[in-house]
């Protein structure tokens, strides 16, 4: 049945949405699917593979390195400040665009999108430009003892500078299309802005909060070219889980690199099963809140 | 409780667009006025400019004798019915009605026990018994509609004010409605302000009709006052259709009448 099923005139199948024959469909799929096993699993089950290579031994070796320690401890710390901040600025700011009209909008929706428009060695050469040795606030800074470049805020700053765009460019075409009616009936039955916000606006958006979230701190965590550029690449001090990866990979410790590299696909993989897992729990409740994608 | 609204001299400019131009309108204690008008004759932003969400130009609206313009949004009482329902979409039936309760400040918020009790009063009012538990997209158009009205009555409104309030809904319902509508004003007795564009709607509902046009209120009265003596031209054809519908109506009672000349 299955292989005369190709020969069957396509009037027999009224519910195909398109009119590609069966053979065209399978190869189609393959090229797709291989595609996808060679540019996206392989290379990820590499990773892991390699890590495994001098077995469990070498793997949890790597991971009572106070270097890596102290990798692993800056990555979250610098995701623990960047995210937190990027969303509470990222809400702020979608909900001014949103359900206000002031002037320079425009201006403003440009700016959301900056960090996503340039490469992100440039985002941290900007904060060297700035605050760095030769810099326009350097010597002032040095004066008084604050070190930004080549220290941990220059690496927070680096990082929320480049993640900041996830949050606001998820809420900010929802919150639009929600238009402000929800809010002004609120405010006709008395409430305050504050209520309006906490019990009408945010519950509206918040799954795309969510999803805004996730991937802000999945990229926060995985920053490299920014961060690369005013870490100064200081074992033990300002060096990020990426960074760190890199320098045990130029040192021929691969299995070092490797499996520093798989914690951080771990956590990647971790943040893209919360997000699957969150959407397929909560799907009647999303098509009730988000706009149809 | 109902307070009549005064209109005066009511000014809105959109950019260069004049949307009101110089409205003046009185709608006394417990009245239910219809506003009638062709589209984009600024019917909305009139009722827009009474609730305060838009600020007028010029002019002034008087809840009683208290200028509007002191009185915060909350203080105005002011219970709105929005053309597109504008429910709470995450919230359950009884969670819409009950908002603006919970939104009151703690020293005049009722206990829970009283607000569900309230909500379920009200549910009954609006005739939808047993319905608390549904989400807004889980209803019917005009069931929607129902729940709007009852969350806007919840706050023991001064004033009403209907921004089309039966506008997308088919006409059998629209029918059904209205009737349901002037029942519910008669037992109710709040000072109402409906827009509508449909004169039918207007003159079977309305104690008193506005007629806009253009930024302007055209005329002011009774549907008999209205059929009799239209102010403008405008008037004589917009309610042309009306006339035509009352005087074949006539016309169908009074064959007796000539026969017996
Ligand atoms: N926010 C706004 N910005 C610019 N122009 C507006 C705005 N709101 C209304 N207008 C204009 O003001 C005029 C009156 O609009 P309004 O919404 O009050 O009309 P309406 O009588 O309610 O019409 P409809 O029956 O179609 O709802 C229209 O010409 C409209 O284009
Ligand atoms: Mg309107």
């Amino acid at each position: 049945m299955a292989m005369s099923d190709r020969f069957l005139p396509l009037s027999h199948h009224p519910e195909r949405a398109t009119s590609e024959t069966a053979p065209t469909k399978a190869v189609l799929i393959a090229v797709a699917g291989l595609f996808l096993g060679a540019i996206l699993f392989f290379p990820l089950v590499t990773v892991f593979i390699e890590a495994l290579r001098k077995g469990w031994g070498t793997l949890f070796g790597t991971f009572a390195d106070p270097d890596t320690l102290a990798a692993i401890r800056l990555t979250l710390l610098v995701a623990a400040i960047a995210v937190p901040f990027n969303a509470a600025v990222g809400l702020a700011a979608s909900w001014a665009i949103a359900k206000f009209e002031f002037r320079g909008k425009n201006l403003l929706l440009t700016l959301i999108d900056l960090p996503f428009s340039i490469s992100p060695v440039i985002s941290g050469l900007v904060y060297v430009l700035l605050f760095g040795a030769q810099g326009w606030l350097g010597p002032w800074l040095d004066q008084h003892n604050i070190h930004i470049i080549f220290a941990v805020p220059g690496i927070v700053l680096a990082t929320v500078l480049v993640t900041f765009p996830f949050v606001a460019r998820e809420l900010i075409p929802l919150m639009q299309s929600q238009g402000t009616s929800e809010e002004e009936a609120a405010l006709m039955l008395g409430a305050s802005g504050w209520y309006t916000f906490l019990k009408v606006t945010l519950p509206n958006v918040k799954w795309a909060l969510l999803y805004g979230v996730l991937l802000c701190n999945a990229r926060a965590m995985g920053e490299f070219g920014a961060v690369s550029v005013v870490s100064g690449h200081i074992r033990g001090l300002t060096n990020t889980m990426p960074l760190h990866i890199e320098i045990l990979y130029n040192d021929y410790n691969f299995v070092g690199a490797f499996a520093v590299a798989s914690l951080l696909a771990g956590l990647a993989l971790v943040t893209l099963l919360a997000k699957t897992f969150l959407e397929w729990r909560f799907a009647g409740e999303l098509a009730a809140t988000s706009r149809r994608h | 409780m109902s307070v009549p609204v005064r209109v005066r001299n009511l000014e809105k400019t959109f950019g260069r667009y004049p949307a009101l131009k110089g409205v003046s309108l009185d709608v006394e204690a417990g009245e239910l006025v219809a506003l009638l008008g062709p589209s984009g004759s600024g019917k909305t932003t009139l009722l827009r400019a009474i609730a305060g969400l838009e600020q007028p130009d010029a002019g002034q609206v008087l809840f009683g004798d208290i200028d509007a313009n002191t009185l915060s949004l909350r203080e105005r009482r002011i219970g709105f019915v929005f053309q597109q329902y504008a429910l709470f979409r995450h919230m359950r039936v009884i969670d819409n009605i009950a908002f603006g309760l919970r939104a009151r400040p703690r020293s005049s918020r009722p206990s829970e026990a009283a607000i569900k009790s309230k909500v379920l009063e009200l549910l009954h009012l609006v005739q939808l018994d047993g319905l608390e538990a549904r989400y807004p997209a889980q209803l019917s158009g005009g069931q929607r509609q129902r729940v709007a009205l009852a969350r806007a009555l919840a706050i023991e409104p001064r004033v009403l004010l209907l921004d089309e309030p039966f506008g997308a809904l088919d006409a059998r319902v629209r029918k059904d409605l209205r009737k349901w509508l002037r029942e519910l004003h008669q037992r109710t007795g709040h000072t109402t302000l409906f827009v509508t564009h449909d004169q039918d709607e207007a003159f079977e509902l309305a104690d008193r009709i506005a007629i806009l046009d253009q930024g302007r209120i055209e005329q002011v009265g009774t549907a008999a006052e209205i059929l009799e003596r239209p102010a403008t031209p405008f008037i004589d054809s917009f309610i042309e259709g009306i006339a035509r519908r009352e005087a074949q109506a006539r016309d169908r009672t009074k064959p007796h009448v000539v026969a017996s000349r």
